[in-house]
């Protein structure tokens, strides 16, 4: 029964999002310890030291020698510490109660378990083992995803398991798989400054991962030249060489006309791509049919600026490519990643310092979330469920059989597909907020309504958790220990600050209370993440993830460890206590257990490979019915579906509500002026929020930010087409119609901007 | 112990996103009871992205003490100027009038004026201002002019600045790009176009005469 109990705005009432009672820390009075750790917001994982008094985060300190960030934090950083001790925090269980108040009321945490085991296995028993689903997410430690996807295949035997990377991830990974049979950046970010050119593919910097600006504007000062591909401008388009104002939805299109360009200026790294590749011909046939005024065309970006990228691009000795969700969150999201691949093949500049290339991940554990088992067709050390020897080694370390490891699940939005079939009938799910963050939730909220039973694991009752039978007490980040691997694929470590208060739990305790209560502990007896994070060790070990060589010690020690990390030498088998990491991939004459020395890249022939990187349309594409595209994206002060941040009083407070940005333009010809209520419509609904006219996108494109939930929600405007893929949805481009709204919205009445 | 005289402020506008790390970070101090010190300004929203943090400059001789009618606002001997002390203070505001830069700020409620004092708390015990430990663009930089040379080739640190007549010389640094090429604009209607139109950013002119004509003195 996943129907809401009370109405909504009863329960926003009773559970928030309220904002942060404290307003800050404050300076004065000596906290009791400063505990040295990481940011628990975007992929780049900045290093903090959170100030610590009476089992209570009151404030934080810039951790100036951690290499990454040396001290630099956004705004989010600066006030996560507020998150803690919030009047929204779950303290105990609650379960669903529609004669209370707020629709749930507190239930003891042993009950809670018992009655959550119970249900589950009602549901099992009656229909089967895959009628139980779990969601999970990729802002979790490593040791939490990994026991994750080691709950759902031991220990509730269901196939059906995936992550909430699968908005944010999983096309660079797919892309990076193809490309170079290893799904990690290539290089650390250090080695952009001295690069002589960075291109800046479908990633708002400045707002997403703002840290990394600095990077580049100090590559800039060395003299690189910055080219950014972006149907906005952006911060870091603002000061840029090369502005390529690209049409929502072209990216593959723009590189293949580019790579085309530095065919025919002969630009290509000939010697490299015949010794470190394959599948170039094939590729250069495709470009031929994207002569550059087709390219032009198709993208909207002039012939003179796509010759200029192939000249700077074609001429430069050293370079870093950078993308992110702005070229992944498209059907075609692969093709894109892998256009994006190819320019940097043919440009033979990988694997050495100042050449390099990377996808800049979203969340805190964007990359080690994606390789350990969490993803439906995966098992841990980025290894696949499908393989016959990938399943023989896990369910040996995992001490099961084989045969009784399900096979590959589906897509996180699959699985709504089949909530809303009846075929998934129950679900676990935490660290995700469908209700917000997939395409076309409407959709997702009536599959919701159809859950028979459904547990959600969080510390804050989120907007998807309204719908849940019952609400488990997990953690904040800063109660537990663990590690995330960050944007660089350097793994850290996340120390504990303080501890859970009331009856809230560990996640990972949490789960094997779960798997305790379900009659199934073995192999859910873990002491603590050190343990799992010990069997993790083996179990990524000879996988391409190899985490072998790391430990809690190392990566103190070190400040971070970049994987591979070898226990023992991939060629020799000689013990490397010593195996400092991998801080930049495929060096040339560089060992990896895949190529077995054949090449620098990971195939059995050592050999990258160049992939097709094809245009085709957006689904649901601009049509006369709805003429506009509609791209959604973060703003800096919010992080994903705002469970956390729309809670922060001052990060509400510096954009407290979605705005729709729109060209001067176009806000002219539909009679819209700035702070106008606006009406945006597509084919799925609409919402009706502030304008904000500007000249800094393109006049046929309008933007939303994403993180707002209900009538504030562009994803109640997107689409739910997926790339054929990596199944990711494509977010960034769908076509719309604007108008000037007649009357403000409902909400502007009664929900705070937050809400 | 005085804030180290090889230590200085350089503000990079240029590099500034608009991200507002600076503000909030401000907001934690203690000394200034939680409001932010730093001004963090849109230069025009509509056409562009570029935004402004404004710190206290710290005048060699400031105005905002020349014009003090209760000697409320003290230079220490390392070169920073101190927000207003609360005996003294009378609240009248002008210092907020007569700063050039538009820094200081008068809090009716507590009939004080307060402004950026460079974290004393923090620079006088040789850590670095919070604004420009956490600026995760670095347009706001704490350092040694040795560090700022290596750092920013591509610009010069000046201090000198000329209102009208008055000529103010600052603790502060705003850095200027070298050699005589202006940034140029980014316009996305102009990167559209195959032969884009030479377009210049037009800043509003509120009103060319002089503002203070029709003023009685």
């Amino acid at each position: 029964m996943a129907k809401l109990p009370v109405d909504e705005l009863a329960i926003i009432h009773a559970f928030g999002p309220h904002l942060s009672a404290s307003t800050r820390g404050g300076t004065a009075g000596a906290p009791d310890k400063l505990v040295k750790t990481h940011c628990c917001f975007c992929g780049q994982q900045c290093g903090i030291q959170l100030k610590v008094r009476d089992n209570e985060v009151v404030g934080f300190e810039p951790w100036d020698e951690f290499p990454f960030n040396r001290g630099m934090l956004c705004p989010k950083g600066v006030k996560r510490y507020m998150q803690g001790s919030h009047p929204d925090r779950l303290v105990t269980a609650v379960r669903r109660d529609p004669a209370a108040s707020g629709g749930f009321s507190a239930m003891p945490y042993e009950e809670a378990i018992a009655y959550a085991a119970r249900e589950i296995s009602r549901l099992q028993t009656e229909h089967g083992n895959a009628s139980v689903g779990v969601l999970s997410g990729a802002s979790l430690s490593t040791e939490k995803t990994y026991l994750l996807g080691k709950f759902a295949r031991v220990c509730l035997k269901t196939p059906f398991i995936d992550y909430n990377g699968r908005l944010c991830m999983v096309s660079a990974g797919a892309g990076n798989m193809k490309a170079f049979g290893i799904d990690r950046a290539a290089n650390p970010w250090e080695d952009m400054i001295g690069s002589e050119v960075i291109w800046v593919a479908g990633s708002n910097v400045a707002e997403c991962a703002p840290i990394t600006t600095n990077y580049i504007w100090q590559a800039r000062e060395r003299g690189a030249k910055v080219i950014v591909q972006d149907p906005r401008i952006t911060p870091i388009a603002r000061t840029c060489d090369l502005y390529l104002p690209v049409r929502p939805g072209r990216d593959a299109a723009l590189f293949a006309g580019v790579l085309g360009l530095m065919i025919e200026q002969g630009s290509i790294d000939r010697e490299f791509v015949d010794t470190h590749t394959v599948g170039f011909d094939a590729v250069a046939d495709y470009c031929k049919t994207w002569p550059v005024t087709r390219a032009s065309e198709v993208t909207g970006v002039p012939e003179r600026s796509l010759r200029e990228a192939a000249e700077l691009w074609g001429a430069a000795k050293s370079s870093f490519f950078l993308h992110a969700r702005g070229i992944e969150h498209h059907s075609n999201g692969v093709q894109n990643v892998l256009g994006a691949i190819n320019l940097v093949l043919a440009s033979g500049r990988i694997g050495k310092p100042h050449c390099g290339y990377a996808t800049i991940t979203g969340q805190a554990n964007g990359q080690g979330g994606r390789e350990h088992g969490q993803k439906c067709t995966q098992l841990p050390g980025l290894r696949d469920i499908s393989v016959p020897e990938h399943r023989e080694y896990i369910a040996s370390v995992w001490n099961v059989e084989e045969r009784d490891l399900p096979g590959p699940g589906v897509d996180a939005y699959e699985m709504f597909r089949k909530i809303d079939a009846g075929e998934i009938k129950g679900l676990v799910a935490i660290c995700f907020n469908p209700k917000v963050s997939l395409p076309d939730n409407q959709f997702v909220t009536r599959a919701l309504e159809k859950l028979e039973f459904f547990v959600a694991i969080d510390f804050f009752l989120n907007d998807t958790a309204r719908h849940a039978d019952l609400v488990l007490p997990g953690s904040l980040q800063e109660e537990d220990e663990g590690t995330v691997t960050q944007v660089e694929g350097r793994i850290i470590k996340i120390n504990k600050a303080v501890e859970c208060p009331g009856e809230a739990r560990a996640d990972w305790k949490i789960i094997q209370d779960l798997a305790r209560a379900l009659g199934r502990p073995h192999g859910f007896e873990f002491a603590g993440p050190r343990e799992i994070f010990e069997e993790l060790r083996v179990a990524s070990k000879g996988g391409v993830a190899d985490y072998s060589g790391v430990t809690y010690e190392k990566l103190e020690r070190q400040m971070g460890v970049f994987w591979p990390c070898y226990s023992h030498d991939p060629r020799t088998g000689a013990a490397t206590p010593d195996d400092p990491g991998t801080p930049r991939l495929f060096e040339p004459g560089s060992y990896n257990p895949v190529a077995k020395g054949a090449g620098p890249f990971y195939f059995a022939d050592g050999k990258a490979r160049f992939n097709l990187g094809e245009y085709r349309p957006a689904v649901d594409d601009v049509t006369e019915d709805y003429p506009i595209f509609l791209t959604t994206g973060r703003v800096v002060s919010q992080f994903l579906s705002g469970t956390q941040t729309r809670r922060i009083g001052p990060l509400v407070k510096q954009y407290p509500e979605p705005r729709i940005e729109l060209h001067t333009r176009l806000a002219a010809k539909l009679g819209i002026s700035h702070d106008d209520w606006t009406t945006c419509e597509t084919r799925r609904g609409a919402i009706t929020v502030r304008a904000s006219v500007v000249t800094t996108i393109r006049p046929d494109t309008v933007f939303i930010p994403y993180h707002w939930p209900g009538d504030k929600s562009p994803n109640r405007l997107t689409v739910a087409a997926q790339d054929p893929i990596s199944k990711i949805p494509q977010y960034k481009v769908c076509g719309c119609r604007v108008r000037r709204a007649d009357a403000p919205p409902a909400y502007a009445a009664d929900h705070e901007p937050q809400q | 112990m005085p804030v180290p005289h090889d230590h200085e402020f350089f503000v990079d506008p240029s590099r500034c996103i608009g991200c507002q790390a600076c503000v909030v970070a401000c907001t934690e101090c203690d000394t200034h009871r939680g409001d932010s010190m730093i001004h963090l300004e849109y230069v025009d929203r509509a056409t562009s992205v570029q935004t402004v943090p404004v710190i206290c400059m710290h005048c060699e001789q400031p105005t905002c003490a020349e014009v003090c009618p209760a000697d409320a606002i003290k230079r220490t001997s390392d070169g920073v100027v101190q927000s207003a002390t609360k005996p003294r203070c009378i609240g009248c505001g002008n210092c907020v009038v007569a700063c050039p830069f538009g820094v200081p700020e008068l809090y009716i409620e507590r009939a004080v004026m307060m402004k950026c004092d460079m974290c004393y708390d923090r620079t006088s015990v040789g850590k670095k201002p919070m604004c420009a430990t956490v600026c995760p663009s670095q347009a706001l930089f704490f350092g040694t002019r040795d560090q700022i040379r290596a750092l920013r080739p591509r610009s010069k640190a000046i201090n000198q600045f000329q209102f009208g007549d008055q000529t103010i010389t600052t603790r502060v640094n705003a850095m200027v790009p070298r050699g005589p090429t202006a940034p140029t604009h980014v316009d996305v209607t102009a990167a559209m176009e195959e032969r884009p139109h030479n377009r210049n950013l037009r800043l509003p002119v509120i009103d060319t005469r002089d503002p203070f004509a029709k003023v009685e003195v």
